[in-house]
Formats: C-alpha cells, structure tokens, sequence
C-alpha cells in the first residue's frame, strides 16, 4: 500500500493569531500517502481543512504551519519560494473545493478558467488547451462540452459545477488530489454521481486522493484508509473496510450518530467527549 | 415582439413586455423618455416657484403697468399651468431654451460653447483619476495595513480635505510661475485663441482635426493642471473604493481556487479580482464622472475656464432664468447619459446582468 511513498507528514501543526488570541488548528498531525485514496473524517473544526491546506501551503495569511517533516516526494513543502509553490500547485498537488458556486470566478467562462489551468502548466497554444478542454469536460460527463465552455459559472448548476471543477483540478494531471468536502453543498441525488465521478478518474490516472469529509458513508465507501481527527489531532487511523471495527470512543460514537434503517429512531446518541482524547497520541 | 411568455430557469413562466435584444433596446428607451420627462417638469416647477418674477426681468421694475401686462400675455404666462408647461416642452425639444438676459444669445448657443470646455475638463480628470486611482487601490488592498497601505490612505487624505481653490492656486504658483511646466489659466495662450475652428469645441481634438501640434501641446498644457487637480479627488475617492472592493474579492474562494491552480499572484490581482472589482467600481467611476461634468465652478474661475459651472453660476447671480434652466435641463440629461453609459457597461462586465 505505501511502498511507493508519495507524501509523508509528521507532527504538523497549524496555528493561527486572531484578534481572541492564538488558536491551534492542527496539533501534530502526521500519516503515509502512497497511491491510495485516504480520507480524512472529523467534526467542524477539528482540523480537516487546514490539514489539508497546509499541504498545498495555503493557510490564511494570519496563519504558520510547523511540522517536522512535510515531504512530498523529493520536496519538502516546509519552506518553498513562492515560486516553487506555483510549480507544485496545480502541476502535482491540486484541491477541488466545496461549493462551486463560490469556488469559480463568476466573470470568466467555464472553458476560460479550465484553459488557464491547463496553460499555466503546459507550454502549448489556445487551440490546443480548448481541445483538451473540451476533452476533460466529456470524461467529467458533461453532455453539451461545447456549450458548457463557453458558459459562465452562473448558468450551470451545482453538480455540473463540481464536475467543471473536477475536470479544471484534473486537467494538468496532479499526482496528489485533495478534495476538501467535494460534495456537500450539492444535492443528495448527485453526490454519489459526482463522487463515482472522481474516484473513477483518480483510480484511472492513477492519483493518489486525500477526500476530506464528515460523510462517513461516503468516506468509507471510496477510500482505502481513514483517518478519524478531533480536535486538531489523529485519533484513530483505520482500513476503510474495517470502519464498522474502529476501537476509538470516539469514532464509535461518529458512527453511532448515524441514523440506521432498523435503528430506534427515537433517540439519536449524544457523543461522549473525553478530554483526554485530546492530549493521548495514537502512535 | 410584445407580451411573450418566458420561462425561467427554474421553470416558471412569466410574462414579460418586450422580450429580446430589441426589446431590452425599446425597454431602454421608454425609461429614458419618462426619466427625461420627470426632468422637464421638475425644471419647469422650479421656474415656476422661484420668487423671480420672469416679466419683472425682463422689462425692469420703472416699466409702466400696461407694458407689463402687456409683455406678460406674450409670454404667456396668463395661460393654465398645463398650457404652459406644454408650450415648454415643444420650446425645449425644438432645442428652444430662450434667450439669456445676461448675453442677450440664445441659451443653447451659450451651452454649446461653454459645455465642451467642460466636458473635456472633466473627461481629462477622469482618465487621470482612474488611470491612477485604480492601480493605487490595488497597490494598497495588496499591501494591506503596510507602510503602501498607509501611504495611499494619508495621499488621499490630503486630496479629500484640501479646498481646492487652495490647491489651484499652489499649483499655479509652483508648476506655472516658479517652474514653468505648464502653462497659465485659460484653455489656449491667448495668442492662439483666434487661430482655432470651434468644430467640436473640445480643443484637444479641433488642435488635431487641424493638425497643428504646436496648438495641441499649448492646449494639453493648459488642461493638465487644472485636470489633475480636478483629478486629485476622483483619484482619492476611485483609489479608496477599489482597495475595500479589492480586499472583499481577495477574500473570496475563487481566489483561493486560482491559487490552488497555481496562477501567479499578478494574474490573480489584475485578473481574476480585479475583473469583479471593475463591476461595482464602473458605477462609482461614472458618478464622479457625472459630478465633474456638472463643472467644477472653483477650479473653472481659479483657471479662467469657461465652462458650465461658471456660466450657470453667473446665471443664477443675475437672476437669468432661462440660462440657469437651461443649464439645469442640460446637467440633468448628461446625468441620464452618465448613468446609461454606465448601465451599458456593468452589463459588459458582469455576465449575470445579461440577460
């Protein structure tokens, strides 16, 4: 599974001065990357997404990350020009984020910023990046690509949004996708459609994935490996097949939280919080 | 081409008068006409209602009671308020101001000559103000709470809170008489003045239509000065508008996205956030441009200027009716055609306003 490392972090930490004081985000995060898809599960604010910045080094400018080790591949990501950052970013290390009605510029076309992406990496002339384009939109499944990329992002809806911000994340070809929450903000119906989506390009280009998430349905129905977080840090590291397993209280508790088909449906647990989840470290 | 039934995208039908490009074209109109007609009858109330007595004016206060009368029933003003009114408006679109007491010429030949020195005054000033007040802005929102940042911020200050007679006459003193840079008050060296064919009477351009350079940089350096001082404070205000716009873009995920990307941070300011800045910015830019045009009657007496703003003031002193409605007919319509221009432009901007 991780015989060909890709990405090896140990004890990161994400800070952050705000005006209510300093606030720690992340407390000694360290895990493996091979080529596999791995998840990352935890409550709001435990930590998922910076984590998950602080790999691509865009954590807020009132922020610092420290980490022992922050390696991918023969980089070390702990201190890299910006110029550097903009060879990583895109080229091997890409991020599809949450909800694209956000996440794309409104005034530029859908085929403009997927060219943009494309170009910045590849020496290569308009006509050229429009056909790979056009291309990278029919394996997102988008119907009508012609139509689609001379849209703006205002006239496509959520779902396609997401598959035009796979196809924009995809197109450079990364060695490394982070997909942080990529599916929350649409609907239920087209979440499993665009997530088969992405999993299949990933496993078909062979990419690794870190899908950052709190659906431990999905999570566990797509990754190899999870990685529990709360509070900042790691408390349970698990094969995805065995989630139903996890020893952690409280992963047991994530997963007791779930609404079951034959459950009592009366009284959903409360989950048990321990203080002492947040200093114990699972290695 | 009439009432046609739309369906919008979340499937609804509507109903909606005038569909289509040419539809949004006659849409346009019909809101320009009855913006114009608001503007006429404001103009006319106010005639009416200001304590000067029109007849008063014209045949003095020694005239005796029959000639007053008498001159009274020629203009009408024993009609009903709606007959005059209507009378008005045929005058005004006949493009009939009257004539001005003060020069005894027809108001809108005295408006065809005083408001291209305004127009192209104010026309300088803004491509000076947003020429620098944008990148000052960006400069500041990129730099945010560093020393750039407080430098636009305290240039600003300056601009904003020096009266600008004050600032006309340093800058007369110091870029006219001490250093020679420019030249003196006035549109052209006196000089000149006679060797030039109002054709448009904007003298940038009748300088070039006769292709004598000489003339063109005498005018050009007759314009900066009072351009750029004009300038400062559409400057001051463009610059403090773009850096908070700025740093509200900035803030936004797809900025983020574009960073994930891997785009260079020149491309994502001047791109991706400058690109949404320019849609709101494109109104402020067109109201300072509106109030410039409305001519700046400081600056225009400080630089011998003779543009709207002195005349209309000259006007109202002397109590000449026609001339200040006139005027106040013409500001309120460049006001209109500001706004339009504007509109025209934000939908060019901004793909969601296109519909």
């Amino acid at each position: 599974m991780t015989q060909d490392l890709i990405l090896s972090v140990r004890n990161l930490h994400v800070g952050f001065n705000t005006a209510k004081g300093a606030i720690e985000a992340v407390r000694g995060v360290s895990f493996d990357l091979g080529r596999e898809r791995l998840g990352i599960v935890g409550e709001s604010g435990s930590g998922k997404s910076q984590t998950g910045r602080a790999i691509l080094g865009l954590t807020a400018a009132n922020g610092h990350i420290r980490a022992d080790r922050l390696q991918f591949h023969d980089t070390d990501l702990r201190n890299l020009s910006p110029r550097d950052w903009r060879k990583v970013r895109g080229a091997r290390i890409s991020m599809i984020m949450q909800d694209p009605k956000y996440s794309l510029n409104p005034v530029m076309t859908v085929g403009d910023q997927i060219i943009e992406a494309y170009r910045e990496h590849f020496k290569v002339n308009n006509r050229e990046a429009k056909r790979r384009a056009i291309e990278m939109l029919e394996s997102v499944k988008i119907r009508d690509p012609e139509l689609v990329f001379k849209s703006y992002p205002h006239e496509v809806s959520g779902g396609m949004g997401q598959r035009v911000m796979i196809a924009m994340m995809l197109i450079p070809e990364p060695e490394l996708i982070i997909a942080d929450e990529p599916t929350s903000a649409l609907d239920v119906t087209v979440q499993l459609q665009v997530m088969a989506i992405l999993d299949d390009l990933v496993r078909e280009r062979g990419m690794a994935l870190i899908f950052i998430s709190h659906d431990l349905h999905l999570v566990s129905s797509f990754c190899d490996r999870v990685l529990v977080m709360y509070q900042g840090r790691v408390v349970e590291e698990i094969a995805a097949s065995n989630l139903d397993q996890a020893q952690h209280p409280y992963t047991r508790g994530l997963l007791n939280c779930l609404p079951k088909m034959d459950g009592n449906h009366a009284d959903l647990p409360v989950l048990a919080r321990d203080a002492a989840w947040e200093t114990q470290d699972l290695t | 081409m009439f009432s046609v039934l739309r369906s919008n995208r979340d499937g609804r039908k509507r109903a909606r008068l005038f569909s289509g490009t040419g539809g949004s074209f006659i849409r346009l109109v019909f809101s320009l006409i009855i913006t114009l007609f608001g503007l006429l009858l404001v103009t006319f109330l106010i005639g009416r209602v200001l304590p000067i007595d029109p007849v008063l004016a014209a045949v003095g206060d020694r005239a005796p009671q029959a000639v007053y009368d008498r001159v009274r029933e020629e203009m009408g003003l024993n009609l009903p308020l709606w007959q005059q009114f209507y009378i008005y408006v045929s005058n005004i679109l006949q493009g009939d101001f009257g004539r001005s007491v003060l020069t005894s010429r027809p108001v809108l030949d005295d408006i065809k000559r005083v408001f291209p020195a305004t127009l192209e005054l104010a026309t300088v000033a803004t491509i000076i103000g947003v020429a620098l007040g944008i990148p000052m802005g960006v400069f500041a929102a990129v730099h945010k709470g560093k020393w750039p940042d407080h430098l636009v911020r305290i240039f600003g200050l300056v601009g904003y809170s020096m009266p600008i007679f004050w600032l006309g006459l340093m800058g007369l003193m110091i870029f006219y008489m001490k250093l020679g840079w420019v030249a003196g008050p006035g549109r052209l060296d006196a000089f000149y003045v006679d060797f030039i064919e109002p054709t448009t009477g904007l003298m940038l351009i009748d300088t070039l239509i006769e292709g004598d350079m000489d003339l063109f940089w005498n005018a050009v350096s007759h314009i900066i000065l009072p351009a750029s001082i004009l300038a400062y404070f559409s400057l001051a205000y463009i610059a403090r508008m773009t850096r908070s716009f700025m740093l509200e873009q900035l803030g936004q995920e797809y900025i983020l996205t574009a960073r994930v990307k891997g785009i260079s941070e020149t491309r994502i300011i001047w791109r991706h956030a400058l690109g949404n800045v320019m849609v709101p910015l494109v109104t402020v830019i067109a109201l300072s441009y509106a109030n410039l045009l409305e001519g700046s009657v400081l600056t225009e007496i400080i630089f011998s200027w003779p543009g709207l703003g002195q005349y209309i003031t000259n006007s109202l002193l002397k109590a000449d009716m026609n001339a200040v409605l006139g005027g106040t007919i013409v500001v309120g319509a460049v006001f209109i055609g500001v706004n339009l221009l504007s509109d025209v432009l934000y939908r060019l901007l901004d793909p969601r306003a296109r519909r």
